[in-house]
């Protein structure tokens, strides 16, 4: 019993991370850089979600909704100041720019709010519920976040696979200048990535708190790296590689800290992160490109 | 009026004048041809013309409407569609989404509708697909919508592009050497096909060749570039008896 108990626990911490690294998978899919703010913009939406319910005293969707629309608002508006600028530049400038946004989003969630960590209250209220006679139980949130990744998961395989505005986004990945030239406009097209990015952060952010209810600036520093390690590990620019290799990164996170050592845990997840990519560098799911010569 | 006007177009990259005070004038309907030898400069003037590159000088005008410091997406939107001489498919997405990128503009919907599937969102979905498959049928590809775009022979891309840029409804199509790597049946067939898409979509059409059998069989006028200044004009018989021509292409 307690084996599924940690199985349960490890499905809830790896659709958060699936969640997170949607995000990133999306903007590097379409983008093609690695948004390293991705993180930060999971605590921005934490922070709003705290700010409506504690103290303007919304109700819950209502702090949900607030981070979702402050969350994508930003996404949007980082991207137009401080990556647009980049879009012809080398991918390294645009990758130590996301890591200034990053430090740049800590720094000022520092300053409104300071370090001291908030304690965060659930969005979902109300008992675990028992299986089993009692003798397992699954918290409510776990439920949420794992239907919400799911969800999640198959409306962007829909909507990138289906809709006009994903066949124009798939276009932009593959061909930015041939895009343009095929009438598609390549900055509302990375505009609405974004936005869609940040959105699924601030969810995952409402998330990742209700479960572990500790807010401070630094939150979704790690989440954001170990979602980042999740979608490599499926195989970046993935969508259902994204879900596997955060429900994956999980789990193993949890029976690590269950089994091994809770010190070990993260050396644990990136060791294994390693090995995958020693035998498959392009992660689970992604598709290995060869180059014609 | 012509439909497209270029007045001594020129522009300059760093010290290098890649084009210079090129003039051209090309009637709706018509089927023109610019040629000229490697490096003369004739896809700059393509670039130019879809806005990749902003000219240094001159005009372009496409049915009186001023075409310079306008965007790729805007000038495509206007009516200017083109493909690559080395092909620039979207590799990776499947035949029918390649027409369907060009048809990005043509059936629009709302991001309300797309997301909440009101407003005939299923409709235009389905019309954007027969659409799509309507024009792969010209180009006998209807068979291989769902392939994706890289595994298809040489031949097929070149007419996929050819496909994806008549899916933007443009008035005119710039073809950037189509014949390129192709045998000379392959050769014969594209003229085909180009005679075909100048009837059946009524565009008016301005290719870049090498082949001169190609040019001299299909295009009803000429420009030949030279070291990106215009060498000399008129109807294939005339331009490629052209003393300077043929010692621009074959030397002294």
């Amino acid at each position: 019993m307690t084996f599924l108990n940690h199985l349960i626990s490890g499905v809830s911490l790896g659709s958060i991370y699936a969640i997170i690294a949607l995000g990133y998978t999306m903007v590097y899919g379409i983008a093609k850089m690695l948004n390293f703010a991705h993180g930060d913009v999971i605590m921005v939406g934490g922070y709003m979600c705290f700010c409506a319910t504690a103290y303007l005293g919304w109700p819950a969707w209502m702090g949900v909704v607030l981070a979702v629309v402050v969350c994508t608002a930003l996404g949007v508006v980082i991207e137009r100041l401080a990556y647009k600028p980049l879009r012809m530049a080398p991918a390294l400038a645009v990758l130590i720019t996301a890591i200034g946004v990053s430090y740049f989003l800590q720094n000022a969630a520092l300053l409104i709010w300071s370090s001291n960590p908030k304690s965060f209250t659930s969005i979902i209220s109300g008992e675990p519920i028992p299986l089993f006679g009692g003798r397992l139980s699954i918290s409510r949130i776990t439920i949420v976040a794992v239907l919400a990744c799911v969800v999640i998961m198959a409306a962007l395989s829909l909507f990138t696979g289906k809709t006009k505005m994903g066949t124009a986004m798939r276009a932009v990945s593959e061909d930015k200048g041939a895009a343009q030239l095929m009438g598609i406009n390549v900055n509302t097209t990375i505009s609405v990535t974004f936005a869609i990015g940040s959105g699924l952060a601030a969810i995952a952010g409402v998330l990742l708190c209700s479960a572990y209810p500790t807010l401070m600036p630094t939150t979704g520093a790690m989440p954001g790296i170990k979602a980042f390690t999740a979608a490599v590990f499926g195989g970046i620019g993935s969508i259902p590689g994204a879900f596997l290799g955060g429900v994956l990164l999980g789990l193993i996170e949890t029976f690590s800290k269950a089994y091994i050592s809770t010190q070990l845990s993260d050396a644990i997840v990136f060791a294994v992160l390693i090995v995958v990519l020693l035998v498959k560098p392009d992660g689970l799911l992604g598709k290995h490109v060869s180059e014609k010569v | 009026m012509p439909m497209l006007e270029v007045t001594e177009l020129g522009i300059s990259f760093g010290g290098l004048r890649a084009v210079d005070e090129l003039s051209m004038k090309i009637e709706q309907g018509g089927l023109v041809g610019l040629i000229g030898p490697n490096g003369a400069g004739k896809t700059t003037v393509f670039n130019m013309l879809t806005g990749v590159y902003r000219p240094t000088d001159g005009g372009i005008r496409l049915d009186g409407e001023n075409l310079i410091g306008k965007k790729p997406n805007e000038i495509c939107r206007m009516g200017v569609a083109r493909t690559f001489q080395n092909i620039r498919l979207f590799p990776n997405l499947p035949v029918l989404d390649n027409v369907k990128t060009g048809l990005h503009n043509q059936i629009t919907y709302s991001l309300f509708e797309s997301l909440t599937h009101f407003g005939g969102y299923r409709k235009k979905e389905r019309a954007m697909d027969e659409r799509a498959l309507d024009i792969l049928k010209v180009f006998d590809l209807d068979g291989m919508a769902s392939y994706q775009a890289a595994n298809l022979p040489y031949g097929k891309q070149r007419k996929l592009e050819i496909a994806r840029a008549l899916a933007t409804d443009p008035k005119l199509l710039l073809l950037d050497e189509p014949a390129a790597g192709m045998n000379p049946n392959e050769t014969a067939e594209l003229m085909e096909t180009i005679q075909l898409v100048r009837k059946k979509f009524g565009v008016t059409i301005l290719l870049i060749e090498h082949d001169m059998k190609l040019v001299s069989g299909i295009c009803e006028y000429l420009y030949v570039l030279n070291f990106g200044r215009l060498l000399a004009e008129g109807t294939p018989g005339e331009v490629l008896k052209n003393p300077e021509v043929v010692t621009a292409y074959l030397g002294e």
